[in-house]
């Protein structure tokens, strides 16, 4: 066994304490770059297997035809080339999905974390009593089966029994036909979907919350800021990289939007509540258009990588 | 959310390991023939109890069972396909007789039928044999049969002064309008605007093809064709039937028993539906007529041939023990004894007998109907085509789009569909 290696102390001043370091000696960089590859070797092993080969892969059934005819015998699949993308932007039903998608995750991302926010905050305040209770009622939902909760809502928006058209026929509004109607239909599955998800979101903030330090608003109150200035310029940039997360997270989940359509609207009516990832799903898993639909996924993954790029830059510009 | 659920290949993955689980623990002594059988929902749960019968007359042969959900029928099947380890005999929506043919899959059966003492092709609803005849191969003897008929109230059809079912699509269409006007009902039918089936029966019903003889391209724009949808939509358009899709309607029977609507276009599994769900007080209030028919054209107007085949696969290593399972789901006996078991109708006239299935009005009606079907077109891309149709429906409906330009955009459609099957014909 080698001795311990020698201690160095040092004294440093400026903290006015001791500090003992310790000598290492360094391995050479070749043994040790082999030692490392050796420990990663599973890891790199299992995200290639199940992760590079599959997308290189797709990457290349994507630029075939491959299809039903294709299962039986790989000589009735055609190399196309840019085929697939081409017929893909020249696809009205593709640019509906991408309209659709891009509908619910700028309208719903922004509006579930507004909620989580807000329900967060509410949470935390010191008015608020049963805390735990609200705690595990708001979170029920996102632990909740969507299928189970789909069919719950199918009832409440029924256009003649559902429990919402019944409240809003109390106010004089007109019955809506909210799954039924175009323009109805996915104002509908992003309400679902905000209320199935904000509980998540909702604990990331309160305990980001419960982290900021109550001196700094003492202090501002001492200031004389206000409830108002006080979430402006304490709660908010000090939520910041929380902000950061949930807005990124909630953002390429709502761009790969599928099982709420899947099971309330199939897509319809009208292609009104069609996703990229539900258009995609109908192409290669329903009409075994493999080659199409993994077009549609490398579009769908530029557009993700895209915008988590430009909502990183955003969110570290203002933090 | 797709990216907190498990992905779509895990499950798989665990699927696949816990199937190749199952294959490990059965295992045939040598002397004896394992054969596997694959059927779907409530027919494969049920076949199990017929299988001592065979294993009792065919000592030997032992018949193992796999029982799967119809949504996920298809893409298993494929993928045991792709896999070689399809079963020895499935069952198969006939429908999808064209696409396993087409890649391969199914092992042909004209020359074991011909030459058998139990399959007897005149004994089969001629419409329904021929969905399993591809390009003059026959690849699968049907199972159990299925077809779409009108359901309707006959008191509030009676009521309103409509007491013959109407033959003709006018003398329909008139008497869902008396009804209306008479007050007995909101609507004259219900026709869920994403269902493709009825469309489809419209037009079989009116003499179209659909597609070309071969399958190549789209005949929509054609008389045939165009008059169907004519009425189809004609039936949205003059209020006759309500602009909702299947998810909207809640309960059908609670709605047919209020009298929401006066008559819905459904198949065979109805009827006990309706026995059990409709209040006592309604049970001779409801009945079942064949489709009228275009006018001029002769009654009553031909439906959908559907149901489901049996089919052998080309990778069975027992196709003669195969074909003995088979020969023994066709004998009329197990026909009958079939239709007890799950209420499916059967695929031959003389199992109606036995099993006394030609004693209610309703059945009379589907027996009517089932002499009187047509194949939908044999290609592998028939289900997208025929949701394609009830889409362009409901554009028409919903005033996006005239009636004449949606066909052309619909043949347009499908023709680029059909691309793929034209290069692969041209190069046969």
């Amino acid at each position: 066994m080698a001795a311990r290696p020698p201690l160095i102390r040092r004294t440093d001043y400026d903290r006015e304490r001791t500090v003992e370091y310790e000598v290492v000696r360094l391995e050479p960089a070749s043994a040790q770059s082999r030692a490392a590859w050796i420990f990663l070797a599973p890891a790199l092993g299992l995200i290639s297997i199940f992760f590079l080969i599959p997308v290189a892969a797709s990457l290349v059934l994507s630029l075939t035809d491959f299809d039903i005819y294709a299962v039986s015998s790989l000589h009735n699949a055609r190399f196309v080339g840019l085929g697939n993308y081409v017929r893909l932007f020249h696809d009205p039903v593709f640019w509906k999905a991408l309209g659709n998608t891009f509908y619910f995750a700028l309208v719903g991302g922004p509006l579930t974390v507004a909620v989580s926010l807000g329900a967060a905050l509410l949470l935390d305040s010191k008015v608020v009593r049963w805390k735990s209770f609200f705690r595990t009622v708001y979170f029920a939902p996102f632990v909740t089966t969507l299928v189970a909760v789909a069919i719950v809502w199918k009832y409440l928006y029924h256009p003649q029994y559902g429990l919402l058209n019944w409240a809003l026929g109390k106010l004089g509004v007109h019955p809506i036909d909210w799954l039924g109607d175009p323009h109805w239909a996915m104002p509908a599955i992003i309400v679902m979907a905000v209320w199935k998800n904000f509980g998540y979101n909702m604990l990331i903030f309160v305990a980001a919350l419960q982290s900021v330090p109550e001196e700094l608003y003492e202090a501002a109150e001492l200031d004389g800021a206000g409830p108002a200035s006080r979430f402006w310029h304490i709660t908010l940039p000090m939520l910041g990289p929380a902000l950061a997360f949930v807005g990124v997270v909630t953002m390429i989940g709502y761009f790969q939007l599928f099982a709420e359509p899947y099971v309330m609207t199939a897509g319809g009516p009208l292609r009104a509540t069609t996703s990229v990832v539900l258009y995609m799903y109908e192409e290669g898993f329903r009409w075994w258009r493999m080659g199409f639909a993994a077009a549609i996924a490398f579009v769908l993954f530029v557009i993700i990588a895209g915008a988590t790029l430009v909502q990183r830059r955003f969110v570290k510009g203002e933090a | 959310m797709a990216n907190r659920e498990a992905p779509l290949p895990v499950i798989r993955f665990l699927a696949a390991a816990s199937m190749l689980a199952l294959l490990a623990c059965g295992s045939a002594s040598r002397d004896q023939v394992e054969l596997r059988f694959w059927g779907m929902g409530r027919e494969g749960e049920v076949v199990g109890q017929m299988i001592p019968e065979f294993e009792r007359t065919h000592p030997g042969v032992r018949v193992r069972v796999q029982q799967m959900p119809w949504t996920a029928a298809h893409e298993k099947l494929l993928t045991s396909f792709v896999g070689e380890a399809t079963p020895d005999v499935a069952q198969l929506g006939n429908t999808w007789v064209p696409e396993f043919e087409a890649i391969g899959a199914l092992a042909p059966l004209g020359g074991l039928a011909r030459s058998s003492a139990v399959v007897d092709s005149g004994d089969y609803f001629r419409g329904i044999w021929d969905t399993n005849v591809v390009n003059d191969t026959l690849f699968g003897i049907p199972w159990y049969v299925d077809t779409r008929l009108v359901f309707y109230r006959r008191d509030l059809f009676a009521a309103a002064g409509v007491t013959q079912p109407p033959r003709t699509w006018s003398e329909w269409r008139d008497g869902m309008k008396k009804v209306q006007r008479a007050g007995k009902a909101k609507w004259g039918i219900l026709i869920p605007t994403n269902e493709w089936a009825q469309p489809i029966a419209l037009a079989i019903g009116s003499g179209s093809t659909i597609l070309d003889e071969r399958g190549r391209f789209g005949a929509f724009s054609d008389s045939a064709f165009a008059r169907a949808f004519h009425f189809y939509v004609s039936l949205y358009r003059d209020s006759i039937a309500p602009t909702v899709s299947a998810s909207e309607i809640s309960n059908l029977y609670q709605e047919f028993a209020k009298g929401t609507f006066a008559a819905f276009i459904s198949g065979p599994w109805q009827i006990g539906e309706l026995k059990n769900r409709l209040p006592d007080s309604l049970q001779g209030a409801w009945a079942a007529m064949p489709l009228p028919a275009p006018d001029g054209q002769p009654y009553p107007g031909l439906s959908l041939a559907g149901g489901s085949s049996v089919v052998m696969f080309a990778g069975s290593q027992h196709k003669r023990e195969a074909w003995q399972l088979i020969e023994f789901l066709s004998e009329p006996a197990q026909q009958a004894e079939f239709a007890r078991l799950t209420g499916d109708l059967p695929a031959r006239e003389s199992a109606w007998k036995l099993a006394r299935l030609d004693s209610s009005a309703a059945m009379l009606a589907f027996l009517e109907q089932l002499r009187h079907v047509a194949p939908t077109p044999k290609v592998p891309e028939w289900e997208n085509i025929a949701t394609k149709v009830f889409e362009t429906g409901e554009r028409v409906v919903r005033g996006r789009v005239s009636e004449k330009d949606a066909l052309a955009q619909l043949d347009a459609e499908v023709n680029a569909m059909l691309e793929k099957r034209r290069w692969l014909l041209a190069r046969r």
